[in-house]
């Protein structure tokens, strides 16, 4: 049973010819002919929890990408529940309760979004994007390391600002946790696909604006932080159609609810595809 | 040399072409690179030297025309050829907030067996940087780094676009040592240049490309050699005559070709013999003009560049 799973595994995630080659021993030294033996391919496996590794300790190596991604979010959120910059109203939550889940999907916003188009971009415009292409990590390889390098941060940002608020006396229930998981995979496909599009099709000084200009125009007025129908006029009801407000309420929906609103999971989705689709036309890797 | 039987071309182009926008930027590109071999790629900027690099690394998808390397499709069989094949691209591909060692293990977890990484680090000098981030690197130092993660996965076709671009004698020379050994393995490399004595002293093919397309071929002494023909190098004073002074040379001899190749320096190609030089320092005399250096070689392979690509600017 146990290695019958293995081996399903196994075929999973490594297609085909790959496996045996994991454990082959080292050749011996190659004569010097035309057909010398070359290194061979790492597993699949090996190859994207590399990139995977790599690409997380970029993001937290790095000092703005870390403040964009970990101090905003804690300082947002420190900064609503403590003092009252913000009067709204809670519909009687405590505001720990309110504003959690928004900047939950604040932080995905930073990560997905932000921090990943703005190191894709440069990445790009460095040649890294290329030359790790021409690796046997492929494109797929590189794409799919992008995007668990991205759940890797999140986990960290989601551990941070989660125990921050537990700290300020949040305390989810498990079913809101669980709920809210989903709601944190579907945002982040949205936004990784927009973080995509945006750094394979712009300069990268263009990405760093727009990144950094679009996280802040949709925390405040995107239904991510303040929830959709606080919002003034017309864009209580545009909110709801973009990916941030979307997301805010799958967040709010799941810790303050216990439901995913079957709306944003719609928008995600629909902007998923959307963006995603444009991303694998435009993309240009040099 | 064993002579090995049928060797199967490592990488063959033919009919190549290769537009951006209306610019055909490769066209109708041929080229053949061996085994064993170092094919080197000249060419002026814009020739269309990297265009044809990354259609061989399937970076790029050709408009025309078939690429094949080992054998295979670059793009289509892109799968089966990633493990047999480094790279190093022209603008390096490394990420700028890494240290230099952490990009080399990086890229070597993608190979069931690299090379060992201490050996390459000890061979390419990486060690005084290891742990310097790839933005405070001097471009030397990056070049060292981006080859080293070329052949970390020993390929068996190396594409180096402009491998000691920015490196000083030292380095290049480290670089050289490793290519001739990569050869010696039965590596194919490939790589463009803009060093004339790096193709005189690697290349055991020099493929001259301009405007898109191969406009000579052969082994370096296939192109330096044609004919008797010598290069006569005189420093003088500058604008002298040079309509005049080809006739004084031709006068009583074979037809020698005389040009300013800046100002103050001249070269006089063709059969130039005794007679040639003695012709030559009587019409300085006459002119009252001191050649202040005067030597007389082979033609070198800058010259046969720049006769075939022209002097102008572009």
């Amino acid at each position: 049973m146990n290695s019958s799973m293995n081996s399903a595994m196994n075929s999973a995630m490594n297609p085909a010819p790959t496996g045996p080659e994991t454990a082959r021993p080292r050749p011996p030294r190659p004569e010097p002919t035309g057909s010398r033996a070359h290194a061979g391919s790492s597993s699949r496996r090996t190859r994207v929890l590399a990139q995977t590794s790599f690409e997380a300790r970029a993001i937290l190596r790095n000092g703005e990408q870390l403040m964009v991604t970990v101090v905003v979010p804690v300082l947002a959120l420190v900064g609503l529940v403590q003092a009252d910059v913000l009067d709204v109203d809670t519909g009687g939550l405590s505001r720990i309760d309110f504003f959690t889940p928004g900047i939950l999907a604040l932080a995905v916003m930073t990560s997905s979004f932000t921090s990943q188009a703005i190191a894709s971009a440069f990445d790009r415009r460095n040649g890294v994007l290329r030359l790790l292409s021409t690796t046997p990590l492929g494109r797929g390889g590189l794409l799919a390391g992008k995007v668990l390098g991205v759940l890797v941060v999140e986990l960290v940002q989601v551990l941070v600002i989660g125990l921050t608020a537990v700290a300020l006396g949040w305390r989810p229930d498990a079913f809101g946790v669980a709920l809210s998981l989903v709601a944190v995979l579907l945002g982040t496909a949205a936004f990784t696909s927009l973080a995509m599009l945006v750094a394979g099709t712009l300069r990268a000084e263009a990405v760093l604006a727009v990144a950094n200009l679009a996280l802040l125009l949709l925390a405040i007025a995107g239904g991510v932080i303040v929830p959709a129908d606080r919002l003034p006029g017309p864009l209580s009801h545009l909110a709801l159609l973009l990916p941030s407000g979307a997301l805010g309420e799958a967040m709010r929906g799941a810790f303050q609810q216990g439901t995913l609103p079957a709306w944003s999971v719609v928008v995600l989705v629909g902007w998923t595809a959307a963006l995603g689709w444009g991303a694998g036309r435009l993309f240009r890797w040099h | 040399m064993p002579a090995s039987p049928v060797a199967e071309q490592a990488v063959e182009i033919s009919g190549l072409v290769k537009r951006y926008g209306d610019r055909a930027v490769v066209d109708g590109l041929d080229l053949v690179a061996r085994p064993g071999a170092v094919t080197a790629v000249l060419g002026p900027n814009g020739a269309g030297k990297t265009t044809t690099i990354e259609c061989c690394e399937g970076l790029r998808r050709p408009d025309a025309g078939t690429v094949r390397v080992l054998g295979l499709d670059p793009v289509d069989d892109a799968r089966e050829l990633r493990p047999r094949v480094g790279v190093m691209l022209q603008d390096g591909g490394l990420p700028t907030g890494v240290p230099a060692a952490q990009m080399l293990e990086h890229v070597a977890r993608m190979y069931a067996d690299p090379r060992p990484l201490d050996e390459l680090t000890e061979r390419l000098g990486l060690g005084s940087f290891a742990r310097t981030t790839v933005r405070r690197l001097s471009g030397g130092q990056r070049q060292r780094l981006a080859l080293a993660t070329a052949v970390v996965g020993r390929p068996q076709v190396a594409f180096l676009d402009e491998p000691s671009a920015g490196m000083d004698p030292q380095s290049r020379h480290a670089v050289w040592q490793l290519v001739r050994e990569l050869r010696d393995e039965g590596v194919a490399v490939v790589l463009t240049t803009h060093l004339m004595d790096e193709a005189e002293d690697l290349a055991d093919h020099v493929v001259v490309v301009d405007h898109g397309k191969v406009i000579a071929q052969g082994s370096v002494r296939d192109l330096v050699s044609s004919g008797d023909d010598r290069t006569l190098r005189l420093d003088a004073t500058p604008g002298l005559d040079v309509v005049a002074l080809t006739a004084a040379l031709t006068a009583d001899g074979p037809g020698v070709t005389t040009t300013e190749t800046s100002p103050g320096s001249y070269a006089v190609v063709g059969p130039v013999g005794p007679t040639t030089v003695a012709a030559l320092t009587r019409w300085l005399a006459e002119q009252d003009v001191l050649a202040t250096r005067l030597t007389v070689g082979r033609r070198t392979l800058e010259d046969v560049f720049l006769d075939l690509t022209g002097r102008t600017l572009r």
